[in-house]
């Protein structure tokens, strides 16, 4: 079967983003820049897959500046086939994204989308539900182990309280959770043989989806920060001090 | 129009978080329905009923209910959408994967994880892991919005609002419920604790959490985790605290051997008291601190519990 996965490229998990001067958003000029770690789960879990001789080939799609060409590659060094880099300088909301996921899953017919569970910039989480909901489609969320078999999906999901089994009819959209399999490095053979991969650009307007926002951001601001605390020496003086402000 | 909350239960008991949720949802000025879809869920409904602030109660019951499926309870939610200006629920696993599907099917974006209701269709919500606050305004239309409980308050018991039956959606018949592993635990739920007590990597194995427990137990707390022990398979998934696990905002949270990145500190930062335990005088925990203590947490945690137990607390 042909799996779809959606990768997106984001402000790496390790740098801590500023505002812009006049406060109109997130400053991300020069910024390091990687592959939302949630996709790159999503990456793993597919190339399993085809390891498993369950996945004949893999379809990495991006939704950004030809700068995401990167994160595609970064796709096709771990192991995926081909990708479509649909080309916008838009940031393109999760509904939009989800329509254009869907014309893409029209045209290339997948029995399955992995995608990350959310992207860690807007932490939005939307993406995969609303693509299953345009498509019809069951889907399973923050996927904890994914099994293939016969036209059925058997996903343990995290949910709240622990582990939820469900068994999706397939075709279907499973997002991923942090433990559901640990991306592989690409080896540097698999990283030039990567960059002869195909990757077919494409325009929003060719799928028909307008990708201007719909919402609009009004401001951004840092949260308050918290006084600075105080240092105890001992147990004991911690203990009092809890007690003595009715803490514990 | 009236505003929806989808209210958040187990088919036992009806989760705190509707009563945040609900909060929430009269900020928005309109009057608050909650939807109870649920197998068996009279007790579910009469308990929503009682929650100050809640209008009306729907009820649909229906053993398609039994479990939380995001693929019927998405198709009831958008059967009974022509009728809500707003539709809400708490942004939990359920509610998080329910609500996105609602807003694609009514063609509306979807606004997730509100901290602050600014102004009418003003929201105001986390972004890069809470490290940056996003203020939005939603377009014309209705609004489908996903609620972090933490940043409301849970409203009180009202005077009984009237329930009121109504059809079961249909079963798009494309998932099924097979089984569950739920935590067991004797302690209270950490999204409702008073008190947290969280370790991380400096616990070092699954069996030195055994010395968490113990404090946590003394003190009736929840015990948490970073991600990190969660991944090393030290403690179950639903264990995990931060951007992409639990956020908490207990009266008291207590951190041991926890370094404090971003993306912990993320889904706990809004606790009223916090202390940190760390080796580490450097560790970025201390930054959000109001009470550190720099020791090794394998001396502080039985010096801790002998402490505790002198003082009363069993």
């Amino acid at each position: 079967m042909k799996v779809v996965v959606p990768v997106k490229r984001v402000v790496d998990y390790n740098v801590k983003v500023r505002l812009k001067a006049d406060g109109s958003g997130v400053e991300r000029a020069n910024l390091k820049m990687s592959m939302n770690p949630f996709d790159e789960i999503a990456v793993e879990a597919a190339v399993r897959l085809k390891e498993k001789g369950i996945a004949h080939e893999i379809v990495a799609v991006s939704i950004g500046s030809h700068q995401s060409t990167e994160t595609i590659r970064t796709a096709l060094a771990m192991g995926a086939d081909r990708g479509i880099l649909v080309v916008t300088e838009d940031e393109v909301e999760p509904l939009a994204v989800a329509k254009i996921l869907k014309a893409i899953c029209g045209a290339e017919q997948p029995q399955l989308v992995i995608t990350g569970k959310q992207a860690i910039d807007d932490d939005a989480a939307q993406t995969g539900p609303m693509l299953a909901a345009l498509l019809g489609w069951a889907q399973a969320t923050r996927a904890h182990t994914l099994e293939i078999d016969a036209g059925t999906a058997r996903v343990e999901c995290e949910v709240d309280n622990g582990l939820q089994t469900i068994a999706l009819k397939l075709p279907a959209v499973v997002t991923t959770d942090l433990r559901l399999a640990e991306p592989r490095y690409a080896s540097l053979p698999n990283i030039m043989k990567a960059k002869k991969k195909p990757i077919a650009e494409k325009t929003a307007a060719e799928y028909g989806v307008d990708t201007a926002s719909r919402l609009k951001v009004l401001g951004v601001a840092e949260p308050a920060v918290r006084p600075a605390g105080v240092k105890v020496k001992s147990i004991d003086e911690l203990l009092n001090t809890l007690q003595a402000a009715g803490a514990i | 129009m009236p505003s929806l909350v989808v209210a958040e239960h187990d088919n036992k008991t009806l989760a705190e978080a509707t009563a945040n949720t609900v909060t929430a949802a009269r900020q928005l000025g309109a009057p608050v329905h909650v939807l109870v879809a649920g197998h068996d869920g009279v007790r579910i409904a009469e308990a929503a009923a009682l929650l100050a602030g809640v209008d009306a109660v729907l009820l649909a019951d229906d053993p398609l209910y039994a479990h939380p499926l995001a693929e019927p309870l998405a198709a009831l939610i958008l059967a009974l959408a022509d009728r809500y200006d707003a539709v809400l629920a708490p942004a939990t696993s359920t509610g998080k994967a329910i609500l996105p599907r609602v807003a694609a099917l009514l063609d509306v974006p979807q606004i997730s994880e509100i901290t602050r209701i600014v102004a009418p269709g003003v929201f105001e919500r986390p972004i890069y892991a809470g490290a940056v606050l996003q203020t939005v305004q939603a377009p014309p239309g209705k609004l489908v919005l996903t609620v972090r409980t933490t940043a409301f308050a849970a409203t009180g018991a009202g005077e009984p609002a009237p329930i009121t039956r109504v059809a079961a959606g249909p079963d798009p018949g494309l998932s099924n419920f097979v089984g569950e592993t739920l935590s067991q635990s004797v302690r209270p739920a950490l999204s409702a604790a008073k008190i947290v007590v969280a370790g991380g990597r400096g616990l070092q194995s699954g069996e030195n959490f055994k010395l968490l427990e113990k404090i946590a137990d003394r003190l009736k707390a929840a015990v948490g985790a970073s991600r990190a022990v969660v991944d090393a398979g030290f403690v179950a998934n639903d264990y995990q605290i931060g951007q992409t696990g639990k956020v908490v905002a207990p009266e008291l949270y207590i951190a041991v051997g926890i370094s404090g990145a971003i993306q912990h500190v993320a889904g706990m930062s809004q606790s009223k008291r916090i202390v940190a335990i760390n080796k580490d005088a450097e560790a970025p925990i201390f930054q959000v601190a109001d009470i550190g203590l720099v020791a090794d947490l394998f001396q502080a945690l039985p010096e801790m519990d002998a402490a505790l137990a002198k003082r009363g607390y069993n």
